[in-house]
């Protein structure tokens, strides 16, 4: 591994009634794209860039969906966390 | 000229009258050239066209979020989503090779772009409405491309009713709303969309009219009844008098309840009805309070565990309901414990896929299932009892004696445990169920002498006893609140209820429906709780009618066949006792 790449991962709850909609969605791409690691988005056995929001559509997270976020590179650890946070605060919804 | 009077019926979803002018907008398909591209230039100059469109479409969705409005944020973020969507791979990348690769044209590429789209997206039933998002910007983009006219909303100049094929929320989202009188759209419904604006902002809205695109010209004269689902084109004289009139007195009529709302329902002849509201959130209190509930009737518990990593502590759930008492107070408050499935909360619990889940463990199976989460809840809401002593609390899904007494042994323990810590707590806190299973009916009788007070929960009660999913829209026609066999069950709960001398609740979306005021006086409720918006109207009709007269209705009521019969007999009561009420909303009420 190069020096100061990361690889970390953490299990998150989708806990907003709607689920991963397209303004959530937008959200999590739009943090993730921010990022020089690379994030993804893991639901069951599917594994998704988090950069790109039609594949999180795709991933049809609903209310109550256990997803695991892991990134890769330089700054997977602060990707991850932001990512973490946007979970934890409900994408400011209810 | 004379212009002919027609009219078309649509769903009113959104109350209240316009009378204006018609605005039409026609919002066609695109019609796609198919044609490859012979040269290296031309497929560089499609390639720059696309992107040009690319970045157009862009700073269009940037200038309509720019001029938005506060109270349509949400769809600011909306318009967000739809420019990342434009960059995506799939969509921008996956286009520009399809013109490179396989020389097409934009226009035909992109819509290979869009059936792609579909078919990744399709076979998630629950999530079709994240297509219907992709779709719009898809459109919005090949309506650039083909150099239509695209700003259309831009062109209505006066206050207008909007007549329309269908609204994108990012159509709606760039609507001048200040201009618009009305809603008239082809198809859609009451959750649509434009249904859910147009309520918030007090817009009258018909819905599902099917062809009011079509038969509509800009410029014809409209009266639109968003409660009836009516329209009327190029109505006579007497038609715009009639409405006119009707306007007027419907926000006169509306007016007024709203003001006696906070007085308590008694009715003609002396018998007091507690009418409560159904709510959720600690911010709810307030609108609870704003329309005149006398308590809070049901307060769902669900949100303060789900939305989050870890179970919420005792302390935690002590501080929220410990609120809510403090607020309400003297008014009583029925907090209700946890009322879900496994599936809801797979954070702590592996998720048990379980083919019904309507019959699966949940509410309180899943609590006696874990014990040491009812209990936590359980101390939560018996501590709150002792701020202000209005804190009751209830058990949802009874369904046996047997599984009543386990959840009393549980409370008991949490009762013993707050008494060996000298945690102060209400030891006389009264405890009651929800009747919301069939089993529960047949033994009213039993269950009234070991509880203090019954509620009963008529949504899932119709569906168990009808076997009815509402959801199905096979059958979603059959979910009959008149259904004899309901009205019988409600009246032997309210019987053996008031046998035992305990009160006897309705908490259901029956409640909330002011139609039924006759039947459920009549059957003999002590308390009706619903949705906070419904209180005014149904606190109002409580108080135009005699108990007396409400308990003959029911025994006749009793005697019908079916739920058709039923109907036909209560809309004949509400007409003749108040006829204003009826007048007004009669054309909106489906059983």
């Amino acid at each position: 591994m190069d020096n100061g790449d990361q690889k970390v991962e953490k299990e998150f709850l989708v806990t907003n009634r709607q689920g991963i909609h397209a303004r959530v969605a937008a959200q999590i791409a739009d943090l993730a794209q921010r990022f020089k690691s690379d994030v993804w988005i893991t639901k069951g056995n599917r594994r998704v860039s988090a950069k790109s929001i039609l594949d999180l559509l795709t991933l049809a997270c609903g209310y109550g969906s256990k997803v695991i976020v892991s990134a890769e590179g330089c700054d997977a650890k602060a990707a991850v966390d932001a990512l973490g946070s946007l979970f934890k605060k409900r994408f400011g919804e209810s | 000229m004379e212009e002919i009077t027609f009219r078309l019926k649509g769903v009113g979803v959104s109350q209240g009258i316009a009378i204006g002018k018609a605005f039409v907008v026609q919002k066609g398909p695109v019609s796609i050239p198919y044609y490859t591209l012979w040269s290296d230039e031309a497929i560089e100059e499609e390639c720059q066209r696309f992107e040009e469109a690319v970045r157009l479409v862009e700073e269009d969705l940037f200038g309509i979020k720019e001029g938005l409005k506060n109270d349509l944020r949400q769809y600011a973020s909306l318009l967000d989503a739809y420019r990342l969507m434009l960059r995506d791979r799939l969509i921008y990348d996956g286009t520009l090779s399809l013109i490179r690769e396989k020389q097409l044209n934009a226009l035909w590429a992109l819509s290979l772009t869009l059936s792609k789209a579909r078919e990744i997206f399709d076979g998630q039933d629950r999530f079709a409405d994240r297509f219907y998002d992709i779709g719009s910007v898809i459109d919005r983009l090949m309506r650039k491309l083909s150099g239509g006219q695209e700003d259309i909303f831009s062109l209505i100049r006066e206050r207008s009713i909007l007549v329309t094929h269908d609204l994108s929320p990012s159509d709606a989202a760039q609507l001048p709303l200040e201009k618009v009188m009305a809603f008239v759209l082809d198809i859609g419904g009451k959750t649509s969309h434009t249904a859910i604006i147009a309520r918030s902002l007090n817009i009258p809205a018909v819905m599902a009219t099917e062809q009011a695109s079509k038969k509509i010209q800009t410029g014809d004269l409209l009266i639109v009844d968003g409660t009836s689902g009516q329209v009327i084109i190029n109505p006579s004289e007497e038609d715009i008098q009639h409405y006119i009139e009707l306007q007027l007195r419907l926000d006169t009529y509306l007016r007024d309840i709203a003001r006696e709302a906070s007085l308590p329902a008694v009715t003609r002849d002396g018998f007091r009805v507690v009418v409560e509201a159904n709510i959720e959130l600690l911010e709810e209190i307030v609108t609870a309070k704003d329309n005149g509930a006398d308590g809070i009737g049901l307060f769902r518990t669900e949100f303060g565990f789900m939305n989050r990593d870890d179970l919420p502590t005792e302390e935690e759930l002590y501080q929220e309901y410990k609120q809510l008492a403090e607020l309400m107070a003297p008014g009583e408050v029925i907090i209700r414990t946890l009322d879900v499935g496994s599936d809801k909360l797979s954070a702590w619990f592996p998720p048990l896929h379980e083919p019904n889940p309507a019959l699966g463990l949940r509410s309180v199976r899943f609590c006696l299932r874990h014990p040491e989460i009812m209990k936590i809840q359980m101390k939560a809401i018996l501590r709150t009892g002792a701020i202000a002593g209005n804190v009751k609390m209830m058990f949802p899904l009874i369904s046996g004696i047997g599984e009543w007494r386990a959840v009393k042994k549980i409370l008991r323990e949490a009762q013993e445990e707050l008494w060996r810590f000298r945690i102060p707590f209400d030891e006389n806190m009264p405890i009651g169920i929800m009747v919301e299973v069939p089993s529960a009916v047949a033994i009213a009788d039993l269950l009234a002498r070991e509880v203090d007070f019954f509620s009963i929960g008529t949504n899932d009660l119709i569906q168990y006893a009808l076997a009815i999913d509402r959801q199905n829209e096979h059958v979603a026609h059959l979910f009959e609140a008149l259904h004899p066999a309901i009205l019988r069950m409600l009246h032997f709960v309210v019987r053996e209820g008031h046998r035992a001398g305990i009160s006897v609740s309705l908490c259901g979306e029956m409640a909330g429906e002011p139609f039924y005021v006759p039947i459920l006086l009549g059957l003999g409720f002590d308390k009706l709780s619903m949705n906070p918006q419904s209180i005014p109207r149904v606190k109002n009709l409580i108080r135009r009618s005699s108990k007396d007269q409400c308990e003959a209705l029911v025994k006749e009521v009793l005697r019908k066949d079916t739920a058709e019969d039923i109907r036909g007999l209560l809309m004949e009561t509400v007409e003749k006792q108040f006829p204003e009420e009826y007048h007004f909303f009669h054309s909106g009420f489906v059983v």
